[in-house]
């Protein structure tokens, strides 16, 4: 019975590290790649954490839910990344703060 | 006979006069003028059916066998939602007001609208329909949809023909009845969920709803939803504020429907709905409501006369003019009671008069502004004489509607309260100067002689006809009025006086 | 067949052919049509007379039944006694002459037949006044009077000054009219009735002499009566009313209408008679309106003003009469007056209308040669007004005095003010006549009265003479009058005063022996002048206490206050609404920066929730 070799905590310590970076990216940057990309981070970390779960109880729950998140993330990203394409053809840039035509 | 034959009458008349406008632009008035009469008729011949001895009967407001005419359809029966319509002598009176003022409106929109003839037919017939169904509809969310259902086709005629300020002024009167509507629609609401804790039945009948006498606090409340929307419509001070402007903005037939029928809905949902249904509350209130009333006299005759728009100046005498059904129907005896009535019928005929005057200045003159107007009796005289006529009738002159109204009222309150009735007769001499002063700017004073304006023509002449003649039958002889009304009065003071007593009111 | 209602329905369906009409009738069937309709009105009511007189027998007739509601029942009925007799005698026959005086008056007018259509509906208002069985219909004729005179007043439109005067004329005696409208609701809600007689019955069964309610009612009552009869407080209405044609202040503003409120006080005197408070006040109203309008009259130029102002103090003769409980006197002296004024009125308007509207007698003049059919109408109404002996003014104002002597208590002060007030008529009416007939042409008359006017002017003249000698119809309706009790001297003075004013008048106006210019020239003098030319100031008074102060609120709340109210809700919410747009940047990064603090917050609120 494997468990983790490495103690439950570090990992999720890891995982909300990353998660917080992700977040930080997402709140700081204002290029739309790098917000993704800090999405994609994000999503990886909360992956990371449902893994070390699994593997910590030895459910293949974890795992299922990392396949989730993959595929969503793929779909996410091939979404957004259309969205990024016609962004920079109706704004001629990718700053998204000047991309504020929702705006009240 | 069914009364859902007259609704359906005037409902597709509106969508047949829309669809004419195709043929021809002068078809959709013929087609409303034809929808009318159609429905006049229609309801003579129901009257005639009815016999006299059943006119004459008291009802008893609670029991639906007793009206003149009642059916009812399920509609949605797991909430206890039926097309329930109902008539007697009241509403009789109201209909008939309705579709006599309806031809008026149709009449004085005649050269007046020009654009979209067809949709604007359709919504003078819409409004007419939504007013009859108010004043028949028994079903309390029946009701409530043609209090909401007569909102729209007026709304439109002030929003799409209406002048200057018409967005705004639309806008406003939505608003007010819209949200007092909404108020009435929430204590609808906790009504019908008392009659089921009640009952153990979900019904918005006004009949079963009229057992319930619900009396403290709950009752007080609800009583209050419904008389924030009637004397809203009605309007009553202070919350009259939209009426100026809607009548100042709207066209002439809009005016004339508004003043001549939409104010009287007000009238008729306290007298039928929120005292009978509260009658305890509603005395407890009545001190409130008839201060109210004797404010708004008083406050919309002096605002009248600071006018200088003639139609904002009428709209103003409306105010005052309703505040006395206001002071009636809270004395709650039979003078004051029929005074009201009376007082909605003759207050409906001289007022559409005075609307389609300044429908008709506006037209030649291209002005309501009175400052610019002056010695129009010169150019006009016939117009004039009119003019004149409805003047006196709107300052209480004897021997017109308005007098025997606004008497009844005052000696019925007398009774009840001598203040508040000494308070109210200031009114009498306020409207003498505002309908006055009225006069002066508008056809006395020096004329411009060279101004060449058409005088009233046959059309308006045989409009103005009907009404004088209708002003000097009521004030000469309104027994065929009293005498219609009175047995539904006498039916809900007796129901009244076993529930729980208006008691501060007397006899 | 039944004439009575017959009366008032010809006048009134003249006035609805002519107001149908519109104008399009030839002249000449306007004027059958109008004066025509009160002629025979007139005849009708003497047929009516003459079989009344015969058997004395009260006529009640009921048309129909005007509106029941509970056990208020008025009725469009009629009641004769003798005192409508009276009234409707002076009505129809006074109405007829001025309406046959006015066709050559108005000859000239372009509205001629809208003026005929208005007179004859005043005359059908007034004659349902005096017939009306109940306090209702009679305030139907009350009201209806009241808009006819609006009408009548601002007839000639085009004059905004006119209007004013009609609209001050019709607002004033509302006043009055709410006030009586209310002494209504009271009789109705207390005695259950309007209709009078029994309501007089109901009234003496409940009420006892001096109680409160009857003492309410009553001052309601003449609070009505005060202002249609132009009494004080509320007669700053009938100067102003003069600006309407001058057979029209003949007929309404002297003959008949301005003396409803006499009628109305005598046909309800059982009620005032409960209220001996108010009935004193009645003669106190009449002693002061009498005195103020005769000093009043003594300081005018315009000759109408000045025969308004005479009206004014012979109604407040009336008062004083109804006041000391001479009913039957008063109706006299209404019945003398309605003779002697309209003959006063109508031979002003002869002097008008031959003077090309000239209307100040200073401009006048010398006439006493020129026009001598009016020369002699003014003379024998001036000495009617008077009080000269032997005139019909004489007889009643005689009447009077001597009821005003024999009042226990007040009686002598009351007398004592009669009698100067009789001195002071006598001074302005003569004054009135030397100014205006004799001495120096001013202006030089453009033509002669024809016959339509001379003829109104030869009977109402004989009228005048010998009207002090009819016998009224009205023992039964009053309790009598007894004089036999009182002093010779009193009847002496109460005869010689009348004849020193004119003789007064001649020495002031025409022998010029007195001269008070030295007098009227000093500051105090042309002070006291002034103030009684504007008639006491009260009609500035009223112009800053009541006209004023309305207007200025009117001004001040005309957009509508209340919207303040509903326009701050509106504010309110554009403010918010601003508010909360602001949070949407359309920024990508701000709302993710909202959402994770909006998360952590939730999630601190639940674990502490949790703990």
């Amino acid at each position: 019975m494997g468990g983790l070799t490495v103690p439950l905590e570090h990992v999720l310590v890891l995982a909300a590290l990353l998660f917080s970076f992700g977040l930080l990216g997402l709140m700081l940057r204002r290029n739309i790649i790098f917000m993704l990309m800090s999405l994609e981070v994000m999503l990886n970390a909360a992956a990371l954490a449902f893994v070390a779960a699994g593997a910590n109880w030895a459910q293949p729950d974890g795992q299922i839910v990392f396949l989730i998140i993959l595929s969503v993330a793929a779909a996410e990203v091939a979404v957004g990344l259309g969205l990024v394409l016609q962004i920079q053809r109706r704004f001629k840039t990718l700053d998204m703060d000047t991309a504020n035509r929702l705006r009240g | 006979m069914s009364l859902s034959v007259l609704l359906m009458i005037l409902l597709l008349g509106g969508i047949a006069a829309w669809a004419s406008e195709r043929i021809n632009a002068d078809l959709p008035r013929w087609t409303s003028i034809a929808t009318i009469c159609i429905a006049i008729l229609y309801l003579l011949a129901t009257i005639n059916n009815l016999g006299i001895e059943n006119l004459k009967a008291i009802p008893d407001p609670a029991n639906s066998s007793s009206w003149l005419i009642h059916e009812k359809t399920q509609w949605i029966p797991r909430f206890g939602i039926a097309f329930e319509l109902a008539m007697d002598g009241l509403s009789l009176l109201l209909v008939t007001l309705t579709l006599f003022l309806g031809l008026v409106a149709v009449a004085s929109s005649w050269v007046e609208i020009q654009f979209k003839t067809g949709f604007f037919q359709a919504n003078i017939l819409w409004t007419l329909a939504g007013v009859t169904g108010v004043f028949l509809a028994l079903d309390l969310f029946l009701f409530f949809l043609f209090w909401e259902v007569m909102l729209i086709p007026m709304y439109l005629l002030i929003a799409i023909w209406g002048h200057e300020k018409k967005a705004y002024a639309a806008m406003k009167f939505f608003i007010f009845t819209q949200v007092s509507g909404l108020l009435m629609l929430l204590s609808i609401m906790v009504l019908v969920w008392q009659g089921n804790l009640a009952n153990g039945v979900y019904s918005f009948s006004y009949f079963d709803l009229l057992s319930l006498q619900l009396d403290g606090k709950l009752g007080f409340f609800l009583m209050l939803g419904f008389f924030a929307a009637f004397t809203v419509k009605l309007p009553a001070f202070p919350v009259h504020t939209w009426l100026p402007d809607a009548h100042t903005q709207a066209p002439t037939a809009g005016s004339v429907l508004l003043a001549g029928i939409l104010l009287k809905t007000g009238a008729y949902g306290l007298l039928r709905f929120a005292i009978p249904l509260f009658p305890e509350a509603s005395m407890k209130f009545a001190p409130i409501a008839m201060g109210l009333g004797a404010a708004g006299v008083i406050y919309g005759a002096i605002l009248a006369f600071a006018q200088s728009d003639f139609k904002r100046l009428v709209a103003y005498s409306s105010v005052s003019h309703m505040g006395f059904v206001l002071l009636g129907l809270y004395a709650w005896n039979s003078l004051a009671l029929q005074g009201a009535v009376m007082q909605m019928i003759a207050h409906g005929v001289s007022t559409a008069a005075l609307f389609m005057l300044a429908g008709a200045l506006q037209h030649r003159l291209h002005t309501r502004d009175m400052h610019q107007m002056g010695g129009l009796w010169y150019n006009m005289p016939r117009m004039g004489a009119c003019a004149m006529f409805f003047a006196i009738a709107s300052l209480g002159l004897p021997g017109l509607g308005n007098f025997v109204a606004e008497f009844l009222i005052l000696a019925g309150l007398f009774a009840v309260n001598p203040w508040i009735t000494a308070i109210a007769a200031l009114g009498l001499i306020t409207a003498a100067i505002y309908s006055l002063w009225m006069m002066q700017l508008t056809f006395q004073g020096e004329p411009d002689k060279d101004r060449e304006l058409q005088d009233f023509g046959f059309r308006e002449m045989g409009t103005m006809a009907g009404l004088v003649v209708a002003l000097i039958w009521l004030g000469l002889y309104p027994q065929p009025v009293l005498d219609l009304a009175q047995p539904v009065l006498d039916g809900l003071q007796t129901f009244i006086g076993t529930g729980s007593g208006f008691a501060g009111a007397g006899q | 067949m039944n004439l009575i209602p017959l009366i008032p329905a010809l006048p009134l369906f003249s006035a609805i052919l002519l107001i149908v009409s519109a104008g399009r009738l030839p002249r000449n069937l306007v004027a059958i049509l109008g004066a025509g309709s009160v002629g025979l009105s007139a005849l009708c009511v003497a047929s009516v007379a003459i079989g009344f007189l015969a058997n004395e027998q009260i006529i009640q007739i009921t048309l129909w039944t005007w509106m029941a509601v509970d056990n208020f029942t008025p009725g469009i009925a009629f009641y004769i006694d003798g005192l409508t007799i009276v009234m409707m005698s002076v009505i129809t026959g006074v109405g007829f002459l001025i309406h046959l005086y006015s066709l050559e008056f108005m000859n000239e007018d372009e509205s001629y037949s809208r003026y005929f259509a208005y007179m004859n509906l005043f005359v059908a208002a007034m004659l349902i006044l005096v017939m009306a069985d109940n306090l209702l219909l009679l305030y139907l004729g009350w009201e209806g009077v009241g808009v006819c005179s609006y009408l009548l007043v601002g007839f000639w439109y085009q004059d905004s000054d006119n209007g004013k005067a009609a609209r001050k004329a019709f607002v004033v005696t509302r006043v009055g009219d709410t006030a009586m409208a209310l002494g209504l609701f009271l009789l109705f809600t207390e005695l259950g009735t309007l209709h009078i007689q029994s309501m007089m019955e109901a009234a003496n069964a409940q009420w006892s002499v001096g109680d409160t309610l009857p003492l309410v009612a009553t001052a309601l009552l003449l609070g009505g009566a005060v202002g249609k009869s132009a009494q004080l407080p509320l007669h700053t209405w009938l100067p102003d009313a003069m600006a309407g044609p001058t057979p029209v202040s003949a007929l309404i503003h002297a003959a008949t209408m301005v003396t409803a409120g006499v009628y109305l006080i005598a046909r309800t005197h059982e009620l005032f008679l409960l209220a001996p408070a108010t009935l004193e006040a009645v003669a106190w109203v009449g002693l002061f309106t009498l005195l103020l309008a005769a000093f009043t009259a003594l300081a005018q130029n315009d000759i109408k003003r000045i025969l308004a102002y005479s009206t004014i103090s012979q109604i407040g003769y009336m008062f004083l009469a109804l006041g000391v409980g001479a009913f039957s006197a008063s109706v006299f002296h209404l019945m003398t007056h309605a003779f002697f004024k309209a003959l006063l009125f109508l031979a002003a308007g002869a002097v008008i209308h031959c003077l090309h509207h000239e209307h100040n007698i200073f401009r006048m003049g010398g006439l006493r040669t020129r026009i001598p059919v009016v020369f002699w109408s003014f003379m024998i109404g001036s000495a009617a007004l008077a009080a000269l002996p032997f005139t019909s003014g004489f007889y009643s104002k005689d009447a009077i005095l001597l009821s005003a002597w024999q009042q226990p208590g007040i009686g002598p002060w009351l007398w004592a003010g009669g009698l100067l007030g009789a001195l002071l008529t006598a001074i302005y009416s003569f004054r009135l006549v030397f100014i205006v007939f004799f001495g120096e042409a001013n202006t030089e008359p453009d033509k002669q009265p024809g016959w339509k006017m001379s003829i109104p002017l030869v009977i109402l003249c004989a009228a005048s003479v010998v009207g002090g000698w009819f016998v009224l119809p009205l023992s039964d309706v009053f309790p009598q009058a007894d004089h036999s009790g009182v002093n010779h001297t009193v009847e002496y003075v109460s005869i010689a005063t009348p004849v020193l004013g004119l003789l007064l008048a001649y020495l002031l106006f025409l022998g010029r022996q007195l001269d008070i210019t030295a007098i009227t020239e000093s500051n105090l003098g042309k002070a006291v002048q002034k103030f009684c030319f504007n008639g006491w100031q009260i009609d500035g008074l009223y112009h800053n206490l009541l006209v004023r102060p309305f207007k200025g609120l009117a001004h001040w709340w005309r957009n509508e206050p209340i919207d303040y109210i509903y326009n701050a809700i509106i504010a309110l919410s554009q403010w918010s609404h601003r508010g909360l747009s602001a949070l949407q940047t359309g920024e990508l990064r701000w709302y993710a920066t909202t959402m994770v603090f909006g998360l952590v917050l939730l999630t601190v609120v639940m674990l502490r929730n949790a703990s």
